[in-house]
């Protein structure tokens, strides 16, 4: 092979390698996103049936009750405008807590409640997931039904 | 007093980085060895000051002086002197200063390490890291001051963040940030060869060293901020894919790439280019990971501020570092040179594969970590990206990769034969494949993933060994243990450092493939069986320690009968923060780990638990290890010890000293 013809096939490979190597992440990454829903959406028939995606929201005060196995939960996670019911078989993290902001990642089931395969809630007191502030702000802005007043929390310094 | 002695001392630090930018590149560029002189001393003086700042910080949080906001934040006066001393890193502001501080001790390194350069690329050297240190100190000094009065004073800490109240605390984030911020180094190397337009096989050798103690520094940081996350966030996971993971994952990629690709250049002139665009990359994404970890774009443990000025402060300066040294890769690199030519199949043209399979595998992590935020921010809805596409994009990108990594060491520069090759591996890949195939039936349970694991971890050994065999036969020596004398330590180092690669690979194979866990509720008495291990719950018992309360629960662990081991796992809460934490217990092992963590109480002394058999898990870290050793091996080669002894004669003996412990 001459010299150019060599690094023709040089620079080919490496497209192809590139190409491969492009096709690949973009499929992957397609069929891996996850998207987020606020439990308004989800009670209007936004989100998909069929495909794991994420919830947040606050878990509402005193709905938390846990089956004698002790270890399936039930919860409601809600925006202040809607709430939906949550089902989760495991050990919740250490910082869920009724009245706090918390993620959940799973499947909408038939009946409409959300059986969540993960929870996330790993953050300190003070903290509110942004998932879960904008799910609030953006229910609070539907001009929905204001029933409770929330309490954003400070940042670090606010509160010292 | 202290705090404003700090406060002063970057200020000052400030100034004399600005000297120490300007000065000596100006001089290098002109040819006034007048200016050029200057760099030395002033990396010296500015590494004085901003130890002067570290230490009276340092102070504060060891004599609780809640009067700095920084310190009333991240501490308290029952938090233990040591997690006070850790506490410096523990949030923002003091972790920004810990960043500026060992950038300085870095270039005291190059100050001390640099005598046998020209004098226009060390101060050109110097001049760049100064520009860099001249952003941080800036950065600090404008809207992120770790000396920051609070009037009056709190009585009272807020406390770190229990999560980081952990040994690992201690030691990860130095040994992380040693690691980004020693990509300095090589980024203003290649920098300083930009500006002066000469770049040369002498440049790669002597940027070389350093590049391999940076990446040392990171691979054991990232190890232990993944066995951190293991043993102290209570799931048994060792990786997560979390941008923040990713954004230190990232620089690694990076880095390795770099590492292999100034092999060429120093070895045959061949990737300048490329090697320079890879020492601009590694460079930028610690940056960038530092930006992703500090801005509080990323929410975790690490994200503190939420200050929007830092987060704008710390695009602009991303802007300037990666937009300028980019032009100035685009302007200058055409004078450069490509280098030597070499056929496809040869050393060079496999690790040039190896480089653009790892950057792929980079810029893939960069296109799961980046895309959220842009949709986010552009306001386009909210989506993550799991771990399921980085597992499936990862593996079939590394595995070719591996492949490649047990052949490229035994082709020949410029032209290898596959005949050759194959003449010489087909006994190496016989071995692999036999091997890979029996063992997991041998084990109990064959899938396909675990097959190809095996054979990968399986091919690096066996190639090693015969590469070494192969090396044996060349050397000088009648026996045995002198002709393994002679072989070169670096030689021993890229050994080592594939031979860490193949423990990974075992560790994460069979973590995957027989990993056992079991969430259950226990009663106190009862038992449940995992893996051959059989747990008895006996109740929990309240304790108390220094600065909280927990419930203790009792497991005792048995196997065919005979006791194990037992366990102690918590339930802690903090009260300052009145935070809850679980502090899982864990019997290490070679073969195996059992992790034990509480989740949470139900009734009559019962609790739900979480149980785990992780056999091999302690190879992922160990794997790690290694490869850093061989990185440490690598540079202990004695071409770079000829080139330190060289200048010796000119620097007093207290530097040797500190010189020969590097070395």
């Amino acid at each position: 092979m001459k010299p150019r013809h060599k690094r023709f096939a040089f620079i080919g490979l490496g497209l192809l390698v590139l190409g491969v190597a492009t096709v690949l992440i973009l499929n992957a990454f397609q069929s891996n996103l996850v998207f987020f829903f606020t439990p308004t959406q989800v009670v209007s028939g936004e989100a998909p049936h069929g495909r794991s995606f994420r919830i947040g929201g606050m878990v509402e005060d005193g709905s938390l009750v846990r089956e004698s196995d002790g270890l399936t939960v039930h919860f409601i996670v809600t925006d202040t405008a809607k709430r939906l019911p949550v089902t989760y078989k495991g050990i919740l993290p250490d910082l869920f807590k009724e009245g706090k902001g918390a993620v959940a990642q799973g499947q909408l089931g038939v009946d409409g409640t959300f059986l969540a395969s993960e929870v996330l809630a790993k953050h300190d007191e003070n903290y509110m997931p942004p998932e879960v502030a904008d799910a609030l702000a953006k229910a609070k802005a539907s001009g929905a039904q204001q029933s409770k007043s929330l309490v954003v929390p400070d940042g670090r310094k606010g509160s010292l | 007093m202290i705090p404003e002695i700090g406060h002063f001392a970057l200020i000052l630090a400030l100034c004399v980085a600005l000297v120490q930018g300007i000065l000596p590149i100006y001089g290098a560029a002109v040819g006034n060895s007048g200016l050029m002189a200057v760099a030395k001393p002033a990396a010296r003086t500015q590494f004085l000051l901003v130890l002067t700042a570290f230490g009276c910080l340092a102070y504060a949080f060891a004599d609780k002086d809640f009067s700095v906001l920084y310190v009333a934040a991240t501490s308290n006066s029952q938090l233990p002197l040591h997690y006070r001393l850790a506490a410096i890193w523990g949030a923002h502001e003091g972790s920004l200063l810990l960043w500026t501080f060992i950038l300085t001790i870095w270039m005291f390194a190059v100050t001390l390490f640099s005598g046998h350069l020209p004098e226009a690329t060390r101060s050109r050297i110097l001049g760049v890291m100064g520009l860099v240190s001249v952003g941080f100190l800036l950065f600090m000094l404008t809207v992120s001051n770790p000396f920051e009065r609070l009037i009056p004073a709190a009585a009272e800490g807020r406390d770190l963040n229990p999560l980081l109240q952990d040994p690992g605390m201690v030691i990860h984030p130095p040994m992380l940030y040693m690691g980004y911020v020693g990509f300095s180094v090589a980024f203003a190397f290649a920098i300083a060869a930009l500006l002066g337009g000469n770049l040369d096989a002498a440049w790669a050798r002597w940027s070389r060293p350093w590049t391999t103690v940076a990446w040392c520094f990171l691979t054991v940081g990232i190890a232990m901020g993944s066995g951190w996350a293991y043993y102290e966030l209570g799931w048994g996971g060792w990786w997560f894919w979390d941008p923040v993971e990713n954004a230190s994952f990232m620089p690694w990629l990076a880095g390795t790439a770099l590492v292999h690709s100034l092999a060429v250049t120093d070895k045959r002139g061949g990737f300048k280019v490329w090697t320079v665009l890879l020492a601009i990359m590694a460079f930028s994404l610690s940056l960038l990971g530092t930006f992703l970890v500090r801005s509080g774009v990323l929410t975790s443990v690490h994200a503190f501020a939420t200050d929007p000025k830092r987060g704008l402060f710390i695009l602009v300066f991303l802007a300037i570092v990666i937009g300028g040294s980019l032009a100035l890769y685009a302007w200058r690199a055409p004078k450069v040179g490509l280098g030597g030519s070499f056929a496809m199949l040869s050393r060079e043209g496999m690790l040039l594969a190896n480089n653009v399979l790892l950057v792929a595998a980079m810029g893939s992590v960069l296109l799961g970590t980046l895309y959220p935020l842009f949709l986010d921010a552009l306001d386009l809805g909210k989506i993550s990206v799991g771990p399921p596409y980085f597992d499936s994009v990862f593996v079939p990108l590394m595995v070719p990769a591996i492949f490649l990594m047990g052949i490229g060491p035994l082709a020949q520069w410029k032209k290898a034969s596959v005949p050759d090759l194959a003449k010489r591996l087909k006994w190496a890949f016989g071995v692999s494949l036999v091997s890979a195939l029996t063992l997991p039936f041998v084990l109990g349970n064959w899938t396909p993933l675990l097959s190809l694991g095996l054979l990968l971890a399986i091919w690096i050994v066996t190639t090693s060994a015969v590469g070494l065999r192969e090396r044996l036969a060349h050397v000088n020596g009648n026996s045995l243990v002198e002709r393994l004398a002679s072989v070169p330590r670096s030689y021993w180092g890229m050994l080592v450092a594939h031979c860490g690669i193949a423990v990974f690979i075992v560790g994460v194979t069979m973590v995957k493939g027989f990993e056992t866990e079991k969430d259950v509720r226990m009663n106190v008495g009862e038992t449940a069986t995992i893996g051959d291990y059989m747990f008895r719950f006996d109740g929990t018992q309240d304790v108390v320690g220094p600065n909280y309360t927990a419930a203790r629960g009792t497991f005792h662990v048995s196997r065919d009968g005979r006791e194990t081991t037992v366990l102690y796992p918590e339930k802690r809460r903090y009260p300052v923060q009145n935070q809850i934490m679980t502090e899982a217990a864990i019997d290490p092992g070679l073969l195996r780990d059992l992790y034990v963590s509480l989740g949470e109480p139900i009734d009559d002394g019962a609790w739900s638990v979480r149980l785990y058999h992780k056999p091999f898990i302690d190879w992922i870290w160990g794997g790690c290890f290694i490869m850093a050793l061989g990185g440490a091996l690598a540079i202990s080669d004695r071409r770079y010890r000829l080139a330190w002894r060289k200048q010796e004669p000119a620097v007093p003996a207290p530097t040797r000293a500190a010189r020969r412990k590097v070395a």
